[in-house]
């Protein structure tokens, strides 16, 4: 059964962070995807040195050189047991860096910093009945970790991916969606809106929590997406009678140095770059409930 | 194939019912059948009915000039399909379509609404319970007026 997020593997750790997270390593963008209107899939290789190894859930400051850095979410590759082979970013075109980071040309340089941040609990989860709850691009960072649980399919009770997103052309990775359920996850995706020829469900993330079948007393639900999703979905779980403490989020606050130097990203007493970007609800539903955090 | 009775007493929207006011219920309840594309509802008819979905499911739709038929909700099994027979002036204010093959219990709301007019704590009890769902689906809806995916942050 589940315990704490798992302890940063990469750069941060100790009460003293290594200066040397700070500089950005040059990795080179070596393949890109349109996965939507405004969201692109990076692969990203070192340019020297070995794949970065990282933990499902964890992050790196992704810039684009003279132009901005911002945290994202790992969701694929790397050197270790969540994937292999280039890093894999899924990133928003939504600001000035995130602009810059998706129109780079394959060929471009791009600095890495990281990876940073709590992991996902993938390990301690084994005999649970998991559900991967995404909205939107929160389906990216929880990616690696449906790749792990997969990995051990054998090893754990139900898994159930559900999913939701704006429309059925904004859903992310469709084809491995399709693949992750031949693979033994059950998948259930639901939209905002849709045309007549979408044959899914059209609703909420929170309304397929009531649909989904599970043995709650064994339940373990890892979260990632819009903050107000989270919320209703924590609440759907609750009746449901999964407890706070056997949920899991990522959290998204305004992470700058990733390594808890620069109190940006403070939530509570807590900085999400260090102590999370995964929390278990139970820690997080104190500061949650603080409007001006 | 499970008796009327049975289905009535294990939906969701019954739950908790005295037996004496399920039984009155399936009293004007029937078996039916839809295929795929036929409607079981229409926006502006006369709302007589309501539907409680075995299995399949139920796009609700609303039809917008230039844009043809938009989903805005779907419904599967253990969900009710219409709640415009409980409200004056009992019009549907949907379309609602039988996205696949789908099987209901029908509930003949003339006939549900004459017993709740003489008994009223039938009635409080349904109305107890339509109100819980649609909150739920309120809820749902403010949601989706959110459009929580189409916004994000600045970095």
């Amino acid at each position: 059964m589940p315990g704490q997020a798992e302890a940063p593997t990469g750069a941060v750790g100790g009460a003293v962070p290594d200066p040397g997270a700070m500089v950005p390593a040059p990795f080179t963008l070596s393949a890109k995807r349109q996965d939507t209107t405004d969201t692109w899939t990076l692969e990203l290789e070192p340019r020297g040195g070995e794949r970065l190894t990282f933990a499902p859930g964890q992050f790196t400051m992704l810039s684009m050189f003279g132009t901005g850095e911002v945290p994202i979410s790992i969701s694929g590759g790397g050197g270790g047991e969540a994937g292999e082979g280039p890093l894999v970013h899924t990133v928003r075109a939504v600001g000035l860096a995130t602009r810059a980071i998706c129109d780079a040309p394959v060929g471009a340089a791009l600095g890495v910093r990281g990876p940073f941040g709590r992991a996902w609990p993938v390990h301690e989860l084994e005999g649970a009945d998991v559900l991967v709850i995404a909205g939107g691009i929160g389906l990216a960072p929880l990616r690696p970790a449906i790749r792990a649980l997969l990995a051990r399919r054998e090893r754990y009770g139900r898994l159930l991916l559900l999913y939701g997103g704006r429309s059925p052309e904004q859903l992310l990775y469709p084809g491995e969606l399709e693949r992750w359920a031949a693979r033994g996850l059950d998948v259930a995706i639901t939209v905002d809106s849709a045309g007549p020829a979408w044959l899914g469900h059209v609703g909420v993330v929170p309304q397929l929590v009531h649909r989904a079948r599970f043995d709650a007393a064994r339940a373990v639900a890892l979260l990632c997406g819009p903050e107000v999703m989270m919320r209703f979905t924590f609440s759907a779980l609750a009746r449901a009678g999964v407890g706070s403490d056997r949920v899991y989020a990522s959290m998204e606050r305004n992470m700058q140095c990733g390594i808890g130097h620069c109190g940006h990203c403070q939530l509570g007493p807590t900085l999400v770059c260090r102590d999370g970007p995964v929390y278990r609800w139970s820690e997080l539903e104190p500061w949650l409930a603080i409007r001006e955090l | 194939m499970q008796e009327l009775d049975e289905l009535i007493a294990a939906a969701p929207i019954f739950a908790g019912l005295a037996p004496e006011h399920l039984s009155l219920i399936a009293g004007c309840a029937s078996n039916e059948r839809f295929d795929a594309g036929e409607y079981l509802f229409r926006e502006g008819a006369a709302a007589e009915r309501f539907y409680l979905i075995r299995r399949g499911a139920v796009a609700l739709e609303v039809d917008a000039p230039g844009r043809g038929a938009l989903v805005i909700e779907t419904l599967h099994q253990g969900d009710v399909a219409g709640w415009s027979w409980l409200f004056e002036p009992y019009r549907w204010e949907l379309d609602a379509r039988a996205s696949e093959p789908t099987g209901v219990v029908g509930f003949d709301g003339l006939c549900l609404r004459g017993k709740c007019e003489l008994d009223h704590e039938l009635g409080y009890q349904l109305m107890r319970r339509f109100a819980a769902s649609l909150t739920e689906r309120l809820q749902a809806t403010r949601m989706q007026l959110l459009d929580i995916y189409g916004h994000a942050g600045t970095g």
